[in-house]
Order: structure tokens, then sequence, then C-alpha cells
């Protein structure tokens, strides 16, 4: 967040924007505001009757005035009663304008998110993108209907007292203002300390929620290496630094709250004196002098709160910057405004002198130009960081290329829409990712609505029924939270059986590089060999047998392509793919001395 | 997706704890918290009843005021000079013993509920590292880091309020006799509102809080569903389930609103509600109040004394509110902690120190384990490892080879039968030594939020160039002396951050950095190059050769690992099936063969 701007302009414009994208606030939000200062005028009809009261009967010498004095009690009555009700309906109108806008809001930023390709790129910011549709959504709901509607009563609450007192006696109204100037004057600076003793509370809270995690989930390490007491004195260091910000931050509230309570006090003493020097020279009545007392009772709320209403509205409003950067962020890739139909049938894909790089990074690819043929079943293979992931990215329009074209049955990927995409191009990433639900569901994540029989149907020809039999409630069993209920081995399984559901034409592997129990390796082996028959298969390959079995092997190397062959080409061939290919023979060969 | 999503929201059943019991545990609560904080809490509660009663000065002080300063002056047409400046004393006296209060109460009450949870949080971490693994194994990571975090504060959060609201009992009860002194007729209308706005607070929070738990439970269905859906983003986006994601969110965000919505009605009908209240009293007692003046019973500034106390008792009287509001949420929190902090079954160690040097002797004897006390991981293994020798331990999954690992460093403890080193059993050793000679590297690699150096040693004392050449031996001194600061680099949350294959690396040299006797790889290779791997053990093997090496006990997948071991311990279904070296294995175990050489039938199968 650039602080370049004057804070105050620029929450303005934060609220601005963050009212045009929540529609359903922003309207009615006028009447619901005036609402809100109508409810605040109830209050001030108390001090008027006591006024009217105190100088037309409670007082000395005054002749009593009972009918007059009834009606301005029944007036006052009225109003109280009106004023609760507008409040009532005030509040509502916020709870369901305010709801419903930023529903709206969250689900837009949701959608937002699954847009932009920073998602699948980088695994480290989703916990901070998970913020941007929670927490920082409701730090806004919070604002709009509790601290910025107390900010809106407060503001009308002193405005209202301000003029009765005006209409009172002006004398008197500049003694209650000059009491309350030291706490306005220094009111910003307060929010401004204030604001910095939050920022460290949840600087040492972040800190401190680090530090806990370590007896929990490093408890295996901490008892392995026994270093218990290290791990405890550096829990306590985090436990003390968040405990003495808190102290900091509370006692700058409570001095900024009593604050306001003295210039009240200095109100009362001084409206009192004035007045009554006023009343003796006949400017005012004993009414108007007592009714002063409780005016200023009407402004000490307020004040008292001010500093805490600020400085939640800033953090609020941080909040609320943060969702519309977000949505700010224009997705990288996007769906074509008049896409063209993917022909029928398997597809080959080509790379049209394709040149890649991640914004503000060098080239990751560099003029790639390769046609992959229909049906064909091509192995990518190269060290980390050659470019043979992005490759698979390309493919399936994860990115768009900075150059060239990305061609599938002779359409601009660009030009394609995704839904079309989707149903002819898959990705399978390296670890089998399931949601928190049935393996039903879970497969009908390939295809919606598949029945139960289609399910069994699919398990069968990818040849997994031993294992299917062998899970405990069938189609039925849960999962588990990323699936942990199954092994990773299994949770490949489930991801092929979900892509057979799918049924794409082109498929893009990832292979998994961590070993699984040899079983079930061989389960995924056989499961996938089924999947793939029939269509077009690019596999980014970790493992021999992958390059050997493949029609054709791409070799990248530092963004390029340098190599394109048979696995038995590539070895005559005697290049970078022959250097890899002796490694991993080296590596297995040591293992086969047996039969 | 899942069922939860279609299936109505259900409310947290354990907020709807029977108000009695809610009534018992929170009193026992309330008492814990005051005696572990006695002094602080006394005064925050003195300060808090100062406040109070200064509440009710200050109305005393305007009827005084009115009666003895504003009517004579007016009535004489001079000011009454000395009787003024006593009343402003007076206002000014009190307005700032009233701030001091404000001051004690929030300041020392914050103090007293900041020092509950971070003392709580310091007892909940003790007891964490305390425990024995098989606790840990028994609770989920989440709610653990829940119970130190959330539950604790939620067990104290009724502390905030506490003061406040014991002040503003002494303040009602005040307030009362206040009345009484000015006027008998006019304390009815406080008897009558009093209770009143009591009732309404405690009608409100009966109202309230399910609904607002249940708000509460629906904002952390969105925040899961949300976390699932991003986890899984590359799953989504390939098989274009955007919309089908998004529609899932919106029935959770829209259940969520419509639960705020609800609890925001009943919001809505309180604070207009207790506002316009006192403001009735007010009239009342105004109207009222000119009828006791007329007949001479009352001076007009006991009428003014009990109208102003309306408007200012009226606000703080909510605090009883929140801390009804507060302390069922405070229960559950507390009883949470409690589980914690009741948790027994420390694991003991043993008085004697193992041997200094030389790779150890490792033996199992009769050894069996069970998780839950009915199915046996492990049953019956018997087991030598002799010093310098290197054995891989090859079974398939659930054969019970990681539940072996860690009975060797006694993260957990044998149900039945020893593990011996050098021929002392494990659990006569001290905590220190069997960490010293004992190094487990487990799955999956935890990296501190520290330096790359403090995460080597953790803090043991060890020279950067021992470091140096742990993090060469496992090939990460590269990568290492790359980062920004080299050794002193931050890593964790906030720090770096290090790809999987470099945190195992990172994770294997502090295994490495304490010489340690024996060495235990837990599957901890399985995020390297296969290349990388094999350098690392040929390395190891060669230290081991030259009788500067440990013992290692490996657990291995890849057959270029279990080649490098000088003998393969085959577990299958919790006990020993075969042991040799890999060539014997092969020939004399069918169940080995066809294990090891899956890799190979899958070649076949693909080919």
């Amino acid at each position: 967040m650039s602080d370049v701007t004057d804070p105050r302009e620029s929450g303005w414009r934060v609220v601005r924007r963050g009212l045009a994208l929540s529609p359903e606030v922003k309207e009615g939000l006028g009447v619901t505001l005036l609402l809100a200062v109508l409810s605040t005028i109830g209050g001030t009809a108390v001090p008027v009757v006591v006024q009217r009261a105190i100088d037309s009967g409670l007082g000395d010498g005054g002749s009593t005035d009972v009918e007059s004095l009834s009606r301005w009690l029944l007036v006052a009555v009225a109003m109280i009663l009106l004023t609760a009700v507008v409040a009532y309906v005030m509040r509502v109108r916020l709870f369901v304008a305010s709801e419903r806008g930023l529903t709206t809001l969250r689900v837009t930023a949701f959608r937002h998110v699954h847009d932009l390709s920073m998602l699948t790129q980088n695994a480290e910011r989703r916990g901070v993108l998970v913020s941007r549709v929670t927490s920082d959504i409701d730090q806004v709901s919070l604002f709009l209907q509790f601290t910025g509607i107390m900010l809106v009563l407060s503001l009308g609450q002193i405005v209202v007292a301000t003029v009765v007192m005006a209409f009172y006696s002006w004398q008197l109204t500049l003694v209650v203002l000059a009491a309350f100037v030291p706490l306005f004057v220094s009111l910003r600076w307060f929010a401004g300390r204030l604001s910095r003793a939050y920022d460290t509370v949840r600087r040492t809270v972040g800190e401190m929620l680090a530090v806990i995690a370590e007896p929990v989930v490093g408890a295996s390490v901490v008892r392995a290496h026994a270093i218990e007491t290290r791990t405890q004195r550096r829990v306590d260091e985090g436990i003390d630094r968040n405990l003495r910000a808190n102290v900091r931050a509370q006692s700058l509230v409570a001095f900024t709250f009593a604050a306001a309570g003295l210039s009240g006090g200095l109100a009362i003493a001084g409206s009192v004196a004035v007045g009554v020097w006023l009343g003796v020279a006949d400017q005012l009545s004993m009414g108007t002098v007592i009714a002063f007392a409780f005016l200023v009772g009407l402004v000490v709320g307020p004040a008292q709160n001010a500093t805490q209403v600020l400085t939640e509205a800033q953090n609020a409003i941080a909040s609320w910057r943060r969702v519309i950067e977000l949505l700010d962020t224009p997705a990288d890739v996007v769906d074509p405004a008049r896409p063209v139909a993917l022909p029928d049938g398997v597809l080959g894909a080509r790379f049209d002198h394709l040149t890649f790089a991640y914004p503000g990074g060098p080239d990751v690819l560099t003029d790639v130009d390769v046609t992959i043929e229909p049906r064909q079943r091509v192995a990518v293979v190269g060290e980390t960081g050659s470019g043979k992931t992005t490759f698979a990215k390309l493919l399936t329009r994860l990115v768009d290329p900075r150059e060239g074209r990305v061609l599938l049955g002779g359409v601009d990927l660009r030009d394609v829409a995704f839904a079309d995409l989707r149903r002819h191009v898959l990705m399978v990433p390296q670890e089998g990712f399931l949601f928190d639900a049935t393996l039903r569901e879970n497969l009908r994540y390939g295809r919606d609505g598949a029945t139960d029989a289609e399910l069994l149907d699919v398990v069968s020809r990818l040849g997994l029924d031993d294992w299917f039999a062998a899970l405990p409630a069938g189609l039925d069993t849960a999962v588990g939270q990323r699936g942990e209920s199954l092994s990773a081995g299994e949770r490949q399984l489930v991801a092929l059986l979900r892509s057979a559901l799918a049924d794409p034409d082109l498929l893009v592997l990832d292979e998994a590089t961590s070993a699984v129990d040899p079983r079930t390796e061989l389960r995924t082996t056989r499961a996938l060999e089924r999947l793939l028959d029939g269509r077009t298969s690019v596999t980014i390959a970790h493992r021999l047998t992958t390059a050997e079995n493949a029609d054709r092997v791409l070799v990248f190397d530092a963004g390029r392509l340098v190599e394109d062959g048979t696995h038995a080409e590539l070895v005559a061939a005697g290049g970078t793919y022959a250097r890899l290919h002796a490694s991993w023979v080296a590596q297995s060969q040591l293992g086969v001395a047996a039969p | 997706m899942s069922d939860s999503s279609s299936s109505p929201p259900q409310p947290a059943d354990e907020l709807f704890v029977a108000s009695d019991r809610v009534m018992a545990r929170g009193a026992r609560l309330l008492g814990d918290g005051i005696v572990r904080q006695k002094a602080l809490f006394t005064v925050s509660v003195v300060c808090s009843v100062l406040f109070g009663a200064m509440t009710v000065a200050d109305a005393w002080v305007l009827g005084w005021a009115t009666d003895h300063v504003i009517r004579p002056s007016f009535a004489r047409g001079e000011v009454l000079t000395g009787a003024l400046w006593t009343s402003i004393w007076l206002f000014l006296g009190v307005a700032v013993l009233r701030a001091i209060g404000i001051v004690g109460r929030r300041l020392v009450g914050g103090i007293v509920y900041y020092r509950l949870v971070a003392g709580h949080r310091r007892l909940v971490t003790r007891r964490y590292l305390a425990l024995p693994m098989s606790w840990h194994h028994r609770h989920p990571t989440g709610q653990l880091l829940s119970n130190a975090n959330a539950d604790v504060e939620a067990a104290w959060a009724v502390f905030m309020p506490l003061p406040m609201a014991v002040g503003v009992v002494a303040m009602l009860v005040a307030a009362v006799v206040a009345m009484l002194l000015a006027d008998v007729v006019l304390t009815l209308v406080g008897l009558v509102v009093f209770p009143a706005l009591f009732g309404i607070n405690v009608f409100y929070q009966r109202w309230l809080s399910p609904k607002a738990a249940l708000a509460q439970s629906l904002r952390g269905d969105v925040s899961a569903v949300a976390h699932e859906s991003f986890d899984g983003a590359l799953v989504v986006k390939s098989l274009g389930r955007e919309a089908d994601e998004t529609e899932r969110f919106r029935r959770h965000a829209e259940a969520l609103r419509d639960a705020n919505i609800a609890a925001g009605r009943i919001r809505s009908v309180f604070d207009p509600l207790l506002e316009m209240l006192p403001n009735l009293a007010v009239l009342a007692v105004v109207l009222i109040g000119i009828g006791r003046v007329r007949s001479g019973a009352a001076e007009p500034g006991d009428v003014v004394q009990v109208a102003y106390l309306f408007t200012v008792v009226a606000f703080p009287v909510r605090a009883i509110g929140w801390v009804l509001g507060e302390l069922p949420r405070s229960v559950v929190g507390w009883d949470r902690v409690q589980g914690v902090l009741g948790a027994t079954g420390e694991m003991p160690y043993g008085p004697r120190d193992a041997r200094a040097d030389g790779a150890a002797d490792l033996r199992l004897e009769g050894v069996r384990f069970s998780y839950d006390g009915s199915t046996e991981v492990l049953r019956g293994v018997d087991l030598h490892v002799a010093p310098g020798r290197v054995a891989a331990v090859v079974g398939a999954t659930g054969a019970g080879k990681s539940t072996l690992t860690t009975l060797l460093s006694r993260l957990l403890d044998p149900t039945d039968g020893r593990v011996l080193l050098d021929g002392t059993d494990v659990r006569e050793l001290t905590h220190d030594s069997l960490a010293q000679a004992v190094a487990v590297v487990p799955q999956g690699s935890f990296v501190f939020d520290d330096t790359v150096r403090e995460n080597v040693t953790l803090g043991a004392d060890v020279d950067d160039d021992a470091v140096w050449e742990a993090l060469r031996t496992v090939q990460a001194d590269r990568f290492v002396a790359e980062l920004p600061a080299g050794l002193d680099t931050q890593l964790g949350e906030r720090g770096t951050t290090l790809s999987g294959g470099q945190r195992q690396r990172l994770v294997l040299a502090r295994a490495l950095v304490r010489r340690p006797r024996l060495l235990v790889l837990d599957d901890a290779t399985s995020a390297l190059d296969p290349d990388v791997e094999r350098r690392i053990l040929l390395a190891l093997a060669e230290r081991t050769a030259q009788g500067d090496g440990p013992t290692v006990v490996v657990v291995a997948y890849r057959k270029a690992t279990i080649a490098l071991a000088d003998e393969v311990v085959f577990l299958a279904d919790g006990a020993i099936a075969a042991q040799g070296t890999h060539p014997e294995l092969l020939e004399r175990s069918e169940d080995y063969r066809r294990l090891v050489d899956a890799y190979d039938q899958a070649r076949e199968a693909a080919g």
C-alpha cells in the first residue's frame, strides 16, 4: 500500500470505489444516512424539556404553566419514540444493504481470484488470497455496520447538540467547544499513535503464531533433537512481545477515553460558571444553564469513542483497499470475446515460434516451434528450470505466450472459449488434489452429474476394480481434507479416474516425483496406460520408462527445445538426452543385480 | 460440492450448553482468573467502582450546584462566588477521579486480560512440549493451534468487560442510594427502569447469542471453502470448474449473509431500545418531579440530579450484558484449554548417559507396537544392526516402516519389547543423551521461522565450519551460499521460501551436524532428485567406511537407495519377513522380488 497520497483523501476514494463495487450498499444509502442523522435528534428532546420544565415550573418564582409543559412533554415522548423507530429502520436497512453488497463483493472477488494466474503460479500467496475473501471483507462489514455508522451517528449527535446549544446561547456554546478543542486537536496525533500501536500488535501476533506452531507442527523435530527448552524460550519471547504490544495499545485507548471524560467535566464546570454569570446579567434563563449540562453529556460519548472509531476506520479502509486492489489486478488470461469453435475429433497441437517470460523476468521459453500430431504420445524432459513445466502450462492456457502462438486443431488458444478448451484439454497435476467430500463427489468434478454406473464403469476401464473393492465405503468413502484419508498414490489414482471421466482429447500430465509404494505405482502405471489410449498426450517425465515408452521425446534445456525425436534416436545422437538417460540408467541398474 | 454445502448449516452445538452448567463452569472460570491475577484484578475493580461512584457523584454535584449555586444566584441576581467556585472544583474533581477510574479500569483490566491470555499460552505450549508424540498423533494440528490461540483468547475474553460490569453493579447501588436521598418517589422510576435495562440486556444476549454463534460457524465454513478451492486451483482450472466453485462459494457466502442479517435485525432493536428507555425515564422524572417540587417534597436540584443520573448511567449498564454474552463462549474456550492442561502421560527419561563416540550398535528385541491398543502395527520385531552398517527397511505401505523408525529415537515407545542402543534400553537414557546419539530425519521437512544457521544447529554449540560441512554433505552448500544473506538468511513465513528438495536437504544437514551415532532416515529423501539422493547416501557411506560415520537405518523405496545398503530388512504386516543383502533377498523371497520389481513390472505393462 503506497502512502504517497494523502491517506484521508485516498480513504475517501477507497470508500467511493468500494461502494461502486457493491451497488446494494450504495442504493438507498442517502436515505439511510438521513435516517441516521434524524435518529440523533430524539436525544436532544431531553435537555429541551429539562430547560422548559425548570423555566416554567420547577424553578423558583416562575409561574407554573403545566399546560404548556405537558405539551412539550408529549412532543418529547413522541419524538423519542419516533426516533427509536427511525433508528431501528435505519439499522435494519444498513444491515441488509451492507450484507447483500458485501456478499456480492465477496463472491466477485472469489471468482476473480480463480481467474488470476497468480493462484496457480504462486502457492505461497494462497493464504493471502483467502483472507481477501474472508477476513478483509469481514473487516469492511464491521466498519459499515458498527464503526462507520457510529462515526455518522457521533458526528450527527455532535452537530445536532451543537445546533441546539447555539440556539440557546452562543456564549455557552463557545465555552463547551473550547473545552473540547484540546481533545479534537490531539485526536489525529492520538489516532496516529494508536494505529502504529495496533500495527505492532498485528505484527507480534503473526510472529507469535509462527513460534507457537513450532511445538505443534514440529513436535517430532523438537522431541528428536531434545530442544524443548530452546523452543519454550522462543515461544515465551513471542508471547511476551505480543503482551507488551497489547498493553501499550490498551494504554493509549484508556488515556484517550479518559481525556474525553475530562473534557466533559471541564465543559460542564465552564458552562455552569459562565451560565450563572450570564444568567445574573439576565442574558440566560436558569433552565438553559442546566440544559447545557445535559447537552454536554450528548457530546462526551461520541468524543470518547472518536479515537477508536478513527483507528478502526483506518483498518477497515485498508482492508477495503486490499480487496479493491485484488479486483483491479487484471486477469491475465481472458476468455475471448468472439470465440472460435474447436474442430471435432482428437486434436494435435502446435507451438508457433513461441517465447514466454513471466512479467519482469527473463525468458523462460525462447522461440519454441513444434507440432504435436493427434494421438501422439509425447514425453517432455529436462532439468529443473529448463522450461518444461511452462511448456505444459502454455498448452493448457494457464498462461499466455509473450510472442508467438499455441494452436490447437489449428485454432489459436486465445480464440478458444474456456469452456470449449476444458472439454478438449486436461492437465493432471503432480499431486492428486482432492476435495473434502466423498469419492463420488470428487469423481464428479470430472463429469458433472455422472451416474454411479458411469463412475464404476470408469473404475473398471482403468483396471482399478480390485483397488476400488478394498475401499471401506465404495463411492461413499470420505476422502478427508485434501484427500488425506487416502495415500498419495491413491489420490493420484482418483485424479486419473476424474480425468478419464472428463474424457479430454489432449492430456497434459505432470508426473509425480515423490516415490509411492511400488504396488500403487504399478496400478497407477496401468491405469495411466489405459487413460492415455487413443488420446494425444504430453507428459512432463521424471522417469526413464515414461520417456522410453513415448512416441516422441522433447528435450528442453535453458528454455530452448534442444532435441526432438524418439528415445532410440536421441540415445543414438549422443546429446543432452543421452547424458540424462545414462545417469538414469546408472541409478536403476544399481538395483538390478538379480535375475 | 461436499455434503455439508447442500444441507442446511448446523449451529455450533457446544454454544448451547445448558445455561446452569454455563453458570457453574463460568463461576469456576471467573474464580480461576481472579485468583491468578488477584492484585491487578482488585486494582481494576477498585478503579471501576471509583468510576461508578464518580458517575453518580457527577449527577449529585449537578443537583447540588442547582440548589446551592444556580438557583440562589438567579434568585438574588448576583453570583454566589464562593459556592460557584466550590461547584467548579467539585465538577473538576469528580471528572479527574472519574478519569482515573476509567484509565484504571480499562488499562489495568486490559492488562489482567492480556496477562491471563499470555500465561495460559505459556501453560498450553509447555504441555505440548511435555506430552508424548502418541498424544500429538491423536490430536489434529489445527485443533492444537486453535487451543493455544483462539481458545485461550475466548476463555479469558469475559475478563475484558468484567471489571466494568462489577463497577456498574456498584454504580447502580450508589445510584439507588443517591435517589433515595434525593426523593423516595423519584426513586421508584429508577426501580422500574434499572431492572428493565438489566432485563433487556439479559434477554438480548439470550436472543442474540445462538444467532451470533451460527454466523460464526458459517464464517468458518466460508473460509474453509475458500481455502480448499484455492488450494485445488489447478484442478479447478484444468477441469473448467470455476463457475461451479463460485456457485459453491456463493451458497456458503449467502448462508452467512442471511445469518448476519438475522443477527443484525436483533441488534437493530436493541440499540434504539436502550437509548430510548433512559430518555423516557428522564421525562417521567421531570413530570413526577414537578409535582414533588410543588408539594414541597423535593428541591428542584433533586429532580435535576435524578434526571441526570439516568442519562449517565444508561450506557455503562451494557457492560453487564457484555459479560453475560461473553460467558458461554468463554466457558467453551476454557473447557477446551483445560482439556490440554489436564492431559497427562509425559514420557519419562532415564538417568544414564549413552556412549559418547563411535557408530552405535542397534538391537530390537520382540518389539510390538499398537497405536490404538487393538491393531498391532509391529508384531514382534527382532533386529540387529551392527555399528557402522547401513540397513534399508523395505516394505509395502502399512507394513510398519515409519512406526519402526519412530521407536528408535523414542518418539514412541514399544507396547512390548525393547529397543537397545549399545546394549542399553533407550528408556534408561537421558533425553539429551538420546537426542545426541540418535538423529531421526522424518517424512516431511519442518523448517523453523529462523535463520539457516539456527535451522541447522537448533541452538547446539556448533561452529560455522561444521555447519558448512554438513551442508556440503547433503549438497546444500551451493544454494545456501547463493541465498541473500547466506547462513544468516531468514527462512519461514516471513523469510525466504525454499523448495521441497532444499528444505529436505536442510533437515538432513540438521541431523548430520550433530554427528549422531545412529542416523534414521524415514523416507527423508523422496523430494530429492534420485541423483542427488544417491550422492548424499554415497557421501555418508564413505564416511562410515572411514570409521567416521553413523550406523544408518533408512526407509527406502528406490532400488538405487536399497542397493547402497549393507543389508535389507523386509517388513511385511508388522514383522520381518526376510533379512539379508539385496541380492540374497531377491533370490530368497518371492514377495520381496515382487515388491521391488514393481517398477519393472510397471515398465513391462507400459511397454
